[in-house]
């Protein structure tokens, strides 16, 4: 049997490296539609990555999450107010819902249509409840998915290995 | 973001239908879903253009810009979706507009219906729902 050279060993473990990297990704990914923080609609965005567009999720995730920010401020502010204007909270709400019923946050999705609920009840100490558990729910999936990005990135970086042997390995 | 993402600075004659691509204007408020969408129609094959407001899809026709598609929000400020629908109706215009909500009650897509557009679905839009409203658009060019 030939001994296996140092370059061969090095390969091989990059190798390695790269599919447990690939296999906790996968499972991370199951993790996040199992426990129902993403539905459906996050593959349909991740089918629309390409060579063309190869950060797109990243992209409107981001964009997603600058919006969304923008949003909570507001709700914020505006259930701050002496005299609360329920209409414009609703709309608020309901677009919080759309955007994150867009890219798949489902959980979040949930707590805004129950948000909306009191709203229209006109519901101060409900609709307070529901803006904390909606921040709650919009920061989980924010946290998960920026864990998702960060497994990319790593399996990424460990495909760019500056023996580009080992990218035409993977290649094949 | 205020102003359309193709210029109403001033260009008003932008694409006009073409006999081998469907134009399509994408009118929402919301700039996560106006990328996806955009992103959507693209990979389609459309050519796609968006427009943040009900009043600024009233400009771009009003600048003689003319679509095989639009894909309308509801709720939008400065001119939400119905009186966007009713007012290029009014002007004439006889493109295919679809209705795009997230709303659960009939009698809103009822209204949305009867301000003038040929259909309405609820967001977000897919491949499923998109395929054939552009065969429809297509037979008709």
């Amino acid at each position: 049997m030939r001994p296996v050279s140092e370059k061969g060993a090095k390969e091989k473990a990059t190798m390695d490296a790269v599919a447990q990297l690939q296999r906790q990704l996968v499972d991370y990914t199951a993790s996040l539609f199992h426990e129902g923080y993403l539905d459906d609609q996050f593959n349909q965005l991740r089918q629309l990555q390409d060579e063309s567009n190869p950060d797109f999720v990243v992209e409107v995730v981001t964009l997603y999450f600058e919006d969304s920010e923008r949003l909570l401020n507001e709700l914020t502010k505006a259930l701050q107010q002496q005299s609360i204007d329920f209409k414009k909270v609703d709309a608020q709400v309901h677009q919080f819902k759309g955007s994150s019923s867009s890219i798949g946050a489902q959980r979040v999705q949930k707590v805004c249509i129950a948000f909306r609920n009191c709203c229209e009840e006109q519901n101060i100490e409900g609709c307070n409840i529901f803006l904390q558990q909606v921040k709650h729910e919009y920061t989980l999936v924010k946290s998960k998915l920026e864990t998702l990005f960060k497994l990319d990135q790593q399996i990424l970086a460990a495909r760019v290995d500056p023996g580009s042997h080992v990218i035409r390995f993977l290649q094949a | 973001m205020n102003v359309s993402e193709k210029t109403v600075r001033g260009d008003g004659t932008n694409n006009s239908a073409t006999r081998n691509r469907v134009s399509v204007l994408v009118v929402d408020d919301d700039p996560t879903i106006r990328t996806i969408h955009k992103a959507l129609l693209s990979s389609m094959g459309m050519e796609v253009e968006v427009a943040s407001d009900g009043q600024q899809a009233v400009n771009l026709h009003q600048m003689g810009a003319s679509y095989n598609l639009v894909f309308m929000d509801m709720d939008m400020p400065v001119m939400d979706g119905l009186q966007a629908t009713r007012k290029l109706r009014a002007m004439g215009i006889k493109t295919m507009i679809v209705g795009v909500t997230s709303r659960n009650f009939g009698s809103d897509i009822q209204d949305f219906l009867q301000a003038g557009l040929n259909y309405c679905i609820v967001k977000p839009l897919t491949i499923e729902k998109v395929t054939p409203l552009i065969g429809e658009v297509i037979r008709n060019m």
